[in-house]
């Protein structure tokens, strides 16, 4: 059993608040520079890593990477203007790849 | 399709073993799809439940830090913030799922949220960092469950293809090679019989 650091990544006015609890934080707006710092959190001993969900729709990829890997769990949060719903967008394909049919759509949502 | 095997009684019994073993194969891992799905649905269900919990939970928290950044300005902000006295670290151990492989988190705190003075700051922050940190707590929750819902969708993919492999293609296959082999021994069975048939009336014939 070993310990690991939890990060995260997004614009300065959201994540900031997040550094005085102890996570490292590594504020930053531009989807490039999200991407270096994710490529190298994965390399790194990171087990949580947040990131807000405008960059994460950037990185798509490099999320969708690790996606299946035990760790890290990389999760997307609202920043601070609100959410845009790619956090339950992504558990809706998750189920969609499982199951084979998109059965969260209606139903229980509408 | 057929197996391409040569039609033989020994091939016939070996094919006949592996049938019986991949039925076997296919009702287990039929059984176990079952269960994955039931406790994928279930943990679905609760992972949507704590998203939305999360994502209100921060927001509001932003927005009540917001607040206190408004009351100060963006220096003393930074500057009481950027020496956390607090270290949030993850215990990070594994778990067997239905054979899967999880990740099982346990949040090691160190040292305490308050780590700047009173004088320059607002009570604000104060109870903004306290909401964040019960967030925090959540937030980290909801990364675990949802690594567990990701691996075991994967598993049940995995375990679906197989099913289906099963199902459709070797089971199939097996099938009606066997038939196949079955027939071609009788016929060369009957083939046979009308030959010495066809010879013993010829010896007799001739003697």
């Amino acid at each position: 059993m070993n310990t690991s650091n939890i990060a995260v990544i997004g614009d300065k006015d959201s994540v900031l608040c997040f550094k005085a609890v102890g996570v490292s934080v590594f504020p930053t707006a531009e989807v490039d520079e999200a991407r270096e710092i994710l490529e190298k959190l994965i390399r790194g001993d990171y087990a949580v890593i947040f990131i807000t969900e405008p960059l994460a729709a950037g990185l798509e990829e490099e999320i969708q990477k690790v996606a299946f890997q035990p760790l890290p769990s990389v999760v997307l949060i609202p920043n601070s203007k609100g959410s845009l719903g790619t956090g339950a967008e992504r558990i809706r394909g998750v189920v969609k790849k499982a199951v084979g049919a998109d059965i969260l759509s209606d139903g229980e949502e509408g | 399709m057929r197996l391409s095997v040569n039609a033989t009684r020994m091939e016939l019994l070996r094919l006949r073993k592996r049938l019986a073993i991949a039925r076997r194969g296919h009702k287990l891992l039929k059984d176990k799809q079952d269960e994955l799905m039931r406790q994928f649905m279930e943990l679905v269900k609760s992972v949507r439940g704590m998203r939305a919990q999360v994502e209100g939970q921060l927001h509001a928290a932003f927005q009540s830090f917001l607040l206190a950044r408004s009351t100060m300005s963006d220096q003393l902000v930074e500057e009481a913030i950027s020496f956390p006295g607090m270290k949030l670290r993850l215990k990070v151990s594994q778990r067997q799922l239905m054979n899967v492989r999880i990740p099982v988190m346990e949040t090691v705190v160190e040292g305490s949220i308050r780590c700047y003075g009173y004088a320059n700051t607002s009570g604000d922050l104060d109870i903004s960092l306290k909401f964040l940190e019960g967030v925090l707590e959540q937030s980290l929750k909801l990364a675990e469950a949802e690594k567990t819902m990701q691996l075991l969708a994967d598993e049940i993919e995995k375990t679906r293809r197989r099913v289906n492999a099963l199902e459709y293609t070797l089971i199939p296959n097996l099938v009606e090679t066997i038939r196949y082999i079955t027939m071609k021994l009788s016929e060369m069975e009957r083939s046979n019989l009308s030959r010495l048939m066809r010879i013993k009336d010829i010896i007799r014939a001739e003697g």
